[in-house]
């Protein structure tokens, strides 16, 4: 996974359902290994594939209409993404080529999801988004921007995500960073909620029944 | 300065704030299932990282573990199998906590936390699974994140977060008979959709709250994800620390002050306050294919989204009460505990379940909830009213490839999720508590529950 690729232009692919849940994006039974690759041939299976075993294409579907098949935009609706917190539903669409999701909102955990995969997430109100289907957007992540049929748009996102985003930025290692105050933290809170930290399970099956 | 529950709970785990308004937040506790904390174990290991406090990560077998008796690493799941042997070693490899296939302790995630007393009052714990707001009904700030945040907090022992609002959603009044803490939040997301929660923390609160027994409060805590909340919490009380008083991993009692402090304090201000009177709630069903299309059982399908109407097969106008289903599951994080099996069973206690229904389960939140259940001898009712009675495990909940429902089978369920193909390719799903599940059982046909009370 690399950083955005600033700016990007590509026709914008309508999606414009509410409620799209990660099942839908990537159902389980196409979850096949702990990778997080080999994930974009199960990408919407259901609404992609007439059959998802043979793999035998739904022409109505967008991404396989021939203006979208290399779209790296989608446009979608409310609450996009919701459902299972799977992160395999971020790494399909990005192994399919999709680098940003333009949406009126993003269920929580796939919004984050997205962030940690340099998937850019854009908030705009419904009647934008409706303006921007089928057309050819460009986004600047830097001055968070989109533009389209000469029409600009801003959109807002955290300065955590832009930096990371446009710089490829590992979370774990920005917080690693962040090692001495953790371990100090970590030393004053034991001292605090000794029972957070003391874990030694006391051997008695009885107790491990569900409530009286 | 009067603060919410949640402020408490943020407040204390703050270890530092980030450049650009972030915080960084201490995570106590981790846990991780086969499913998706095998994606997370293994990249971790593949970049040479360790968890900062293995001690402190907990993980489980239980989305695709078969059910049936006499089970091993085998699944139904085509492939299945390697989710379930890569995650063993690399428990090991990691140092982390692993409530194995046939452990006596399995059981679906967060239902088996709070058995083992893991989850704890004004804990932060985290999971690569949506459903983890369940825990939040033992007044842990409890959420559900992808597998590159598990792996986060497992490394750093904290996550980067942008502090969420706060709401407060207030049941006042008391339920009616036959009516349940999954018919509350049902009500709740049909109100207020199923985005309404959006970048909230949502505290649950009032009378028909603090009547509700834990696993109603789980229930209840469960489907705010459902509501697109951060999370559901709600104050501990003294049933809250009676339930985890001495269990393996808990304190022996909660009687210091800080244990007591952990609730809102009087006066503090929420960012929205939803109010809804529970006397006038109903056994709650869904139509379509979001759990926003929830209706009251004796109502009518309203107008919804063409394609919800088309995938469910049910026009606008349509009495829900009476639609023919012909399969029926009892399960899920959602409704799967002891008390939920008490209830199913007492309306299918001396019946049957009508001769349409092809394929009727019950598997049980736990092995503890299943033990406990033959204890009293609810096996025996499910399976005389003709359901299967199975080990536990998530089953399904979802679909993963291997067991399945008939083709186009509608089916009541006490699961979460009516998504379009959640319970397999073409699966009709009718979400709703477990004693309409039994009751439309009973019938064949969507029913109202409160017709088969005692």
């Amino acid at each position: 996974m690399s950083a955005f690729p600033q700016p990007l232009t590509s026709i914008a692919a309508p999606l414009l359902t509410d409620n799209v849940d990660t099942d839908t994006i990537i159902p389980s039974r196409e979850m096949k290994s702990t990778a997080r690759t080999g994930l974009a041939a199960g990408l919407f299976a259901p609404w992609r594939y007439r059959d998802a075993d043979t793999r035998a294409e739904n022409p109505d579907f967008v991404l396989n209409q021939p203006a979208y098949r290399r779209a790296a935009i989608l446009v979608a609706g409310r609450n996009f993404g919701c459902g299972s917190s799977r992160e395999h539903a971020v790494w399909a669409l990005a192994e399919h080529g999709i680098r940003a999701i333009i949406a009126e909102s993003f269920a929580p955990i796939f919004r984050a999801n997205c962030i940690r995969n340099f998937l850019l997430p854009i908030t705009l109100d419904r009647a934008a988004i409706a303006t921007l289907a089928g057309k050819e957007v460009t986004i600047d992540l830097a001055r968070l921007t989109l533009t389209s049929g000469g029409v600009e748009h801003r959109f807002a996102l955290e300065p955590e995500a832009q930096e990371m985003l446009l710089h490829g930025l590992d979370a774990i290692d920005l917080t690693l960073q962040h090692a001495p105050a953790i371990t100090a933290w970590l030393a004053q809170d034991r001292s605090l909620r000794p029972w957070v930290y003391e874990l030694a399970p006391r051997p008695l099956p009885a107790t491990t029944e569900p409530a009286r | 300065m009067a603060r919410t529950l949640f402020d408490k709970i943020w407040d204390a785990h703050r270890v530092a704030s980030l450049p650009g308004g972030a915080d960084l937040i201490a995570i106590d506790r981790v846990f991780l299932h086969e499913r998706t904390g095998a994606a997370a174990l293994r990249h971790m290991a593949e970049l040479g990282r360790r968890p900062i406090d293995p001690a402190r990560v907990f993980a489980v077998m239980d989305h695709i573990v078969d059910t049936r008796a006499g089970r091993g690493d085998g699944t139904l799941m085509p492939g299945g199998e390697g989710f379930i042997t890569e995650t063993r070693p690399a428990c090991r490899a990691a140092g982390i906590t692993l409530f194995d296939v046939n452990d006596p302790r399995q059981g679906i995630v967060h239902v088996i936390s709070p058995e083992q007393g893991i989850v704890l009052p004004g804990l932060t714990l985290v999971a690569p699974d949506s459903h983890t707001c369940t825990q939040g009904a033992f007044g842990a700030l409890a959420w559900g994140i992808g597998s590159s945040e598990a792996e986060h907090a497992m490394v750093t022992g904290t996550l980067r977060l942008a502090r969420p609002r706060a709401m407060r959603v207030r049941f006042a009044g008391t339920l009616p008979a036959g009516v349940t803490a999954k018919d509350m939040v049902l009500a709740l997301i049909a109100a207020h959709g199923a985005a309404g929660g959006a970048g909230h923390v949502v505290e649950f609160a009032g009378d028909a709250v603090r009547a509700l027994d834990m696993e109603g409060r789980m229930t209840l805590c469960n489907m705010a994800t459902e509501f697109s909340a951060m999370t559901g919490l709600i104050a501990p009380d003294d049933k809250a620390f009676a339930y985890l008083a001495g269990r393996p991993y808990a304190p022996d009692d909660f009687a210091a002050p800080y244990w007591q402090g952990l609730k809102s304090d009087r006066g503090a201000r929420f960012d929205a306050e939803i109010t809804i009177d529970a006397a006038r709630l109903a056994p709650m069903v869904s139509w379509g294919t979001s759990p926003e299309h929830s209706i009251p059982v004796t109502a009518r399908v309203p107008q919804g989204p063409a394609r919800a109407h088309d995938y469910i097969g049910l026009a606008p106008g349509t009495p829900l009460a009476g639609t023919p289903v012909d399969a029926a599951f009892i399960g899920s994080c959602t409704n799967a505990r002891l008390a939920d099996l008490r209830r199913a069973a007492a309306i299918l206690k001396g019946r049957r379940i009508a001769p349409r229904i092809k394929k009727a389960l019950v598997v049980p939140g736990s092995m503890a909830v299943r033990r406990a259940a033959e204890a009293e001898g609810l096996d025996k009712i499910f399976t005389a009213a003709g359901f299967e009675w199975r080990l536990s495990g998530c089953s399904l909940c979802f679909y993963a490839g291997g067991e399945s429902f008939a083709q186009g089978s509608r089916v009541i369920s006490s699961t979460n999720r009516n998504f379009e193909g959640r319970q397999g390719p073409g699966i009709r799903t009718h979400i709703a508590s477990p004693e309409t599940v039994a009751a439309s059982a009973i019938a064949g046909a969507i029913a109202d529950p409160r017709d088969y009370l005692a």
